[in-house]
């Protein structure tokens, strides 16, 4: 019953990736020009090249126009579709598929989002009209739900947890601090996170990933095409995507200290990558840590951690950007910023450059100069007990 | 005739110190009065107010009637009621009605209830307000109460007889819409009300056949604090049979007062004693009525903080005198940069009536694992169409994670948000109220409480919320 995948099928020849944060001076169609632009010269390609879009975004323009009309493409497919937070890659890995099924033989994957126009603190969602009984938490409250759980099950003390989730954040300020794309570009001292304040349960703003504006984009071909545009074609290992029956968040058993849908989603994608030893056979990933304790859980639910013990790896520095598996070394979701549509594939772009070995020297992880050829991505969306999931494996060598 | 065989009161979490009031504006002021919550309304706590009664309700009786008395309606035009009816899932073959805008409106429940020939439920509700610094506003209260008639008994309280006496004069008033009422000069209102009470309680004591010396307890409420007074001295009754009105404690809660009073007394009189009840409002009336052996022993059955003295003493008293003055729209208070709470739509709630107001739940046939909110294919075990609803209002739960959220829009941030397990199965995500989010824990055990989560664009979102157990805490 598990996905048969598509490994080594198809593969990225380009990549573009806005800066994230506040663009004041730009709308969402600017934004998507200016990564479909970067991804159509990193490829090597024109716009006329590319047989079929797909466009994620969760709320900055509807249906294929929002890309199209800025674009002013030659009456292509255009296929704009959602999946909560995990929208990117839900447009890359749809892309994905409609190259390897042979229907197209170039296809653009691209996300976007414009939050900061909305005025609001924080993401702000739409819902369809409804009977009111579903509380209206905030998502910081959501995904704060993890921490007093994971506390009680593994006997972590409040302020020890505490400790955890501000080196979480404090590692990934580190890593954004020296990536010019990100939305925030300093260190941030642990002192700071600790005391920011509180915006729901045990975690302060600086547990919050940042709300910012930006685009993502990535060109999609054949694997047996890719030498064509790249000597260096990243190729696609394993892609995941779970919707969950929602069981967590009515299902007593459910407990707060795990994602089922990641768990489930990361264990097609690795079956359909090959991945048997996740710590050890990638050399990075990039996760969601949309907030602290949701990188915390990550680190077990994928498999780079024991279950009960990623809080003492997380102390350790085994995820740090010199650490045994770095995580994040774009500085993820909490510096480098989250426009919905665009995260899974600014992640993807993160991998393209690592993989590459064309991220600045500043913040290169070794893992890729000693050998490791796959990395990871993954978003989720939704919140603890009802989320969907993707996971993607991707590498820059086709299998032997 | 209906005679009353079940009553419940609902007396607020919150109370508010007058010092606090005197503090900010320099005026004199003592005890407490009762507050209802940021959400709550007087239809959320009538709905209170008849849980604890019909919990406490004879077996077998089916409520025919509700007929709900308030002066604070949430809507007009639409019944008020239906919402309590539907909250406490009654048949559809029972009607509601409201008896809205004044305080007599409760002795015309009374009278309905009294006379109708089927099981009715009163429900008294009330929620008053005047302007800061004004004696309505430190005396008033918000406070609710039920009394359930049935024709068949067994009866708690025997009716002896009435008098009334009616006039029309100015002495309370209010414009709809208004946030306060004005009453007249206060010595007019005293010498208007004092011979329409004489006449009133001569009247119920020739029709009981009762004389003054017989009356044990004589409880005098009404709209004008200083008539009230006065006509509880001139009653000829001893001062230790004039029960304590409770308005140093929860203030006058308009509508409601009479019943809670009533009920508190009722919360500890002995068989066989004989009550006088004067109400002053438009009016006067008296009623008589004698306790019977049935209240000692259907009062021996119910938990402790089912009583008004109960609820009273498991009030809080630290609520500060500019989060009343916020939840009662005095205090205009900048929002958070957060879109307001999207409101409910009518067709929604509707369909899924029996979930919002009558907190159902379902339970799948083929493997009994529970739903909330109602599903139709079970997570379980995957069966289509195999379930059966059943009331988890009053199944009391267990806190399995919590947090505090300070972000999400709320008329009293911090939101307390928490995952709470059913005893007997059954998970539900909802918000905490009445609570101080300190002692908030895991495996604390909580009670479901029908509450106003928000009103925007005027239609008010009722829905349930859990509270910390009220009675495995006393």
């Amino acid at each position: 019953m598990a996905s048969k995948g598509i490994r080594d099928r198809v593969a990225i020849v380009g990549m573009g990736c806005t800066q994230f944060g506040e663009h004041w001076d730009k709308g969402a169609e600017d934004l998507l020009v200016d990564s479909a632009t970067a991804a159509f010269d990193s490829a090597g390609i024109a716009k006329d090249d590319v047989d079929a879009f797909w466009l994620g975004t969760m709320g900055s323009g509807i249906s294929g126009l929002t890309l199209s009309r800025p674009l002013k493409l030659d009456y292509k497919p255009v296929t704009r579709l959602e999946n909560m937070c995990a929208t990117g890659s839900e447009a890359f890995r749809n892309a994905c598929y409609a190259v390897a099924s042979g229907a197209v033989d170039t296809a653009m994957a691209i996300g976007v989002e414009k939050l900061k126009d909305s005025g609001f603190s924080g993401l702000v969602v739409s819902r369809p009209p409804d009977d009111g009984s579903a509380a209206e938490l905030s998502a910081p409250a959501l995904f704060s739900l993890l921490a007093p759980a994971y506390s009680k099950k593994y006997g972590v003390d409040k302020d020890e947890l505490k400790n955890v989730l501000t080196r979480i954040a404090w590692k990934n300020h580190k890593n954004g601090a020296v990536n010019p794309r990100a939305q925030f570009r300093r260190e941030v001292p642990m002192e700071t996170i600790a005391a920011s304040p509180i915006m729901a349960g045990q975690l302060g703003i600086f547990d919050c990933s940042g709300v910012s504006d930006g685009s993502a984009a990535a060109v999609i071909v054949r694997a047996e095409d890719a030498h064509r545009y790249t000597d260096k074609p990243i190729y696609v290992k394993g892609l995941s995507f779970v919707a969950g029956p929602a069981a967590g968040v009515i299902d007593p058993d459910y407990d707060y200290t795990t994602f089922t849908e990641v768990v489930r989603a990361a264990e097609d994608a690795y079956q359909q990558a090959g991945v048997e030893d996740p710590r050890a056979q990638l050399a990075m990933a990039e996760v969601h840590d949309c907030f602290t304790p949701t990188e915390l859980v990550l680190m077990e639910d994928l498999g780079f951690a024991e279950r009960g013990t990623a809080w003492k790896e997380v102390l350790a520095g085994t995820f740090d950007l010199d650490g045994e598996l770095p995580v994040n070394p774009d500085g993820g979701l909490k510096a480098f910023g989250h426009p919905i549509g665009a995260s899974g594939l600014r992640m993807l772009f993160e991998c393209w450059l690592q993989l590459r070995q064309e991220a600045p020297p500043e913040r290169t992880i070794k893992s890729v100069a000693a050998g490791k050829k796959l990395a990871l991505t993954h978003n989720l969306g939704g919140s603890p007990g009802e989320c969907v999931s993707f996971v993607s494996v991707v590498g820059s060598e086709p299998s032997a | 005739m209906g005679v009353i065989v079940s009553y419940g009161t609902y007396i607020p979490y919150w109370r508010l110190d007058r010092s606090k009031i005197g503090e900010a504006l320099e005026t004199f002021g003592q005890g407490t009065r009762a507050v209802a919550s940021y959400d709550e309304d007087t239809t959320t706590m009538g709905v209170e107010a008849a849980r604890a009664c019909l919990a406490a309700a004879p077996p077998g009786v089916r409520v025919g009637q509700v007929l709900f008395v308030t002066t604070e309606p949430a809507y007009l035009d639409k019944t008020n009621a239906t919402a309590i009816h539907a909250a406490l899932d009654l048949d559809a073959g029972a009607v509601a009605f409201d008896m809205v805008g004044s305080v007599n409106s409760a002795n015309g429940a009374f009278a309905a209830a009294n006379a109708a020939p089927m099981p009715t439920l009163v429900v008294l509700s009330d929620l008053r307000t005047g302007l800061p610094g004004g004696a309505d506003e430190a005396g008033g209260g918000d406070g609710a109460v039920a009394f359930l008639y049935s024709p068949d008994g067994p009866s708690l309280l025997d009716f002896l007889g009435w008098g009334a006496s009616t006039e029309e004069f100015l002495d309370r008033y209010r414009q709809p819409g208004d946030d306060h009422s004005h009453l007249w000069e206060e010595r007019f209102g005293e010498a208007a009300y004092t011979p329409l009470a004489e006449q009133a309680v001569a009247e119920a004591l020739k029709q009981a056949g009762v004389s003054p010396g017989d009356i044990d307890y004589a409880i005098v409420t009404g709209v004008h604090p200083r008539a009230v007074r006065v006509v509880a001295k001139s009653l000829g009754v001893g001062k230790e049979a004039l029960v304590d009105d409770l308005t140093g404690v929860i203030g006058n809660t308009g509508a409601a007062h009479g019943g809670i009073v009533l009920a508190d007394l009722l919360d500890r009189a002995e068989a066989g004693k004989t009550i006088l009840r004067v109400t002053l409002a438009d009016g006067a009336i008296a009623t008589l009525s004698r306790t019977t052996d049935a209240l000692v022993d259907w009062r021996s059955r119910r938990p402790a903080i089912a009583s008004v003295a109960g609820q009273i003493a498991a009030g809080r008293n630290d609520l500060s005198y500019t989060k009343f003055l916020t939840w009662r729209g005095q205090l205009h208070r900048d929002p958070p940069r957060r879109p307001d709470p999207t409101p409910p739509v009518a067709p929604a709630s509707r369909r899924k009536e029996t979930w919002k107001f009558a907190f159902h739940a379902s339970r799948c046939e083929e493997c009994g694992t529970r739903h909330l909110p109602p599903a139709r294919v079970c997570v379980n075990c995957g069966a289509v169409d195999r379930m059966s609803q059943e009331r988890l209002a009053e199944t009391p739960a267990t806190i399995a994670t919590y947090t505090v959220d300070r972000l999400a829009f709320s008329l009293s941030p911090p939101i307390v948000a928490t995952v709470v397990d059913f005893d007997g199965g059954g998970r539900f995500r909802c918000e905490m109220t009445d609570v101080d989010p300190a002692t908030v824990a895991i495996g604390n055990r909580v009670e479901m409480t029908f509450r106003r989560i928000s009103t925007v664009n005027g239609i008010h979102n009722y829905f349930w919320k859990a509270r910390p157990s009220r009675e495995e805490a006393s």
